[in-house]
């Protein structure tokens, strides 16, 4: 069984749009959506959703006001700068109080209070999820709003998805990764079989693949490397797969500028079943070519 | 306000125009007057440079302080690895320490009850910062491998001149990073685009910083006449600060990283629009 991650690097260049029409055109896959914190395959492939689960992780620390001494060690030692004086309701007492969103769950205030006033919860982070499509099963998450962990979730997206796969006997698991280059690209590429990253003519989409092919030669993963929306700058669309080459990652191939792409996205629609088009073709081609240069890497 | 105020541009979705709006917002403030600083906490991937064209005049290591521990002193009690939080530290016969799942939160050394542990600064990126003509700039670059930014970008806000209007460039997504950056800014701008990948996104970005306080304020950029982000504002009471419309000729300019004032000056007015939008919401 071969795992294939979409990454980008850039955000919006289209890894989405071109996983959407993937999964339709694969025939035998488990799909993966690797961009837990915003996640949108779903938009196209309406999963139905039959298994779903709490992703648990971490802690968050709470202050009991009523417990509180107002000694502020526990302000003194936290290096994320999470803990702020305020004003107890009850008797106008200063006390501390936790941020949650810039708390990291660490727990120095929690061992170092000496009133023992802070509670250390298990944080639920997110939830996850299988499903059914049109096109094939679906493992899926939600982060909740700024929660931390991405890293964690994206692996058990992708470790969930490993498994069906080998229940259903299915050969290929396809993941939709996240944007960027930190814990959540790092977490849905370590180990996978390869990547192939959809970049755009831009200054912005070339500066940012030299940086995610760097990544994907520091963990040696066979890299591809796609332009959409070549022709809004050709010469530099040229000069992109030359670097990619360069690099050692593989041009597998163009994709054109087209509003067709953001009418089928509004129809819930893969570009490849929107109808018979130019784009479509491209995007065809493109799956062809990416899946025979993956036959061939180990 | 005596104090500048702070702005950030977030989006929830990747590649909707954050880093267009918020360097054609740096260049429209100078029309007014403003001193005005670009700070970019998109540490993954910074592109405002590419359009800005700094000079950068200073670059700093930043670092998150890991545990060493001195092996002589230690007693192999243990209790720096079930302090940890983080599983950055095994017991093994001595600790045996993963610097890179080290948050750099001290817990080890606090515990240590010998003063084995000192703490030594591991690399995760730098801060550059210079100007572009009157723009001051900063920036934050994560090394290539490295899975913690968000120490690099509390060091990108730390190079924040209160005199200046600052606008922060932020991350995409809806995750630690972003909140990372949001955290204690005046507002916050979030640019879309009108489809269903855009909405869906805006929504989980607006679920993500409502509760943090901070005022919103929506752009929807390649506008093509599709309302569904106007209906969204309307039942959300959020205001709408801008439409900017779709066109060919924008994806060009931006593809070759130049200024949009510089080729299409109708553009120019939206942007000083879109501030006096903004200082109006302040």
């Amino acid at each position: 069984m071969k795992e294939w991650v979409v990454i980008s690097g850039k955000g919006g260049t289209g890894k989405t749009s071109l996983t959407a029409s993937f999964a339709a055109l694969a025939t035998n896959a488990v799909l993966a959506d690797g961009d837990v914190d915003a996640a949108d395959l779903h938009l196209i492939l309406a999963p139905e959703i039959r298994r779903r689960e709490e992703f648990r992780s971490g802690h968050r620390a709470s202050i009991r006001a009523e417990a509180c001494l107002g000694c502020g060690r526990c302000a003194a030692l936290c290096r994320f700068e999470a803990i702020a004086a305020t004003t107890r309701p009850s008797d106008a007492a200063r006390v501390f109080t936790v941020d949650p969103s810039a708390c990291e769950g660490c727990g120095v205030c929690v061992w170092n209070c000496p009133a023992q006033a802070v509670d250390f919860n298990e944080r639920t982070c997110g939830e996850w999820f299988v499903s059914d499509t049109r096109h094939g099963p679906l493992v899926h998450a939600r982060l909740y709003p700024g929660a931390e962990n991405s890293g964690k979730l994206v692996h058990l997206v992708r470790e969930q998805a490993r498994n069906l796969a080998n229940q259903e006997h299915r050969d290929l698991v396809l993941v939709d990764g996240p944007p960027g280059t930190g814990c959540p690209v790092i977490a849905a590429l370590t180990g996978a079989s390869g990547v192939l990253v959809v970049t755009e003519p831009t200054v912005s989409g070339a500066h940012d693949l030299g940086r995610v092919l760097e990544l994907t030669g520091h963990f040696n993963i066979p890299t591809a490397v796609c332009v959409n929306k070549w022709d809004i700058h050709p010469e530099l669309a040229d000069r992109i797969e030359t670097a990619a080459r360069a690099a050692g990652a593989v041009p597998v191939g163009r994709v054109r500028y087209d509003k067709a792409a953001t009418a089928a996205q509004r129809q819930g629609l893969a570009v490849v079943e929107a109808g018979a088009s130019p784009l479509a073709d491209d995007v065809r081609a493109v799956w062809k070519t990416w899946m025979d240069f993956a036959q061939e890497t180990p | 306000m005596n104090r500048s105020p702070v702005i950030a541009i977030a989006s929830g979705k990747g590649g909707t125009g954050k880093t267009t709006v918020a360097i054609h917002l740096a260049a429209a403030l100078l029309f007014h007057k403003r001193s005005v600083q670009y700070l970019d906490c998109d540490v993954e991937e910074p592109n405002g440079h590419l359009f800005l064209k700094p000079r950068i005049v200073s670059s700093e290591t930043v670092g998150i302080p890991v545990p060493a521990v001195d092996a002589a002193t230690c007693t192999s009690c243990g209790k720096c690895a079930e302090v940890c939080e983080f599983n950055a530290i095994a017991r093994l016969k001595k600790p045996l320490v993963f610097p890179e799942l080290c948050h750099g939160c001290g817990a080890c050394a606090l515990v240590c009850p010998v003063g084995a542990i000192h703490e030594t600064p591991r690399a995760i990126g730098v801060v550059e910062s210079g100007h572009a003509g009157s723009i001051a700039f900063a920036q934050g670059r994560l090394n290539i491998g490295e899975p913690m930014s968000l120490p690099l970008i509390r060091a990108v806000k730390a190079k924040r001149n209160p005199e200046a209007v600052a606008l922060l460039d932020a991350p995409p997504g809806t995750a630690c990073p972003v909140v990372a950056t949001v955290r204690g800014a005046d507002f916050v701008v979030l640019v879309t685009e009108p489809t269903p990948f855009g909405l869906h996104d805006l929504s989980l970005a607006v679920d993500t910083l409502l509760p943090m306080g901070v005022p919103l304020g929506i752009v929807v950029n390649r506008a093509d006449g599709d309302l569904r982000v106007h209906d969204y504002c309307r039942e959300h009471h959020l205001p709408l600060l801008a439409e900017l419309p779709d066109d060919r000729r924008v994806a060009e300019t931006y593809a070759r990283g130049e200024l949009l004032f510089d080729c299409l000056p109708e553009w120019r007015e939206r942007f000083e629009n879109l501030w006096t939008r903004i200082e109006e919401q302040l």
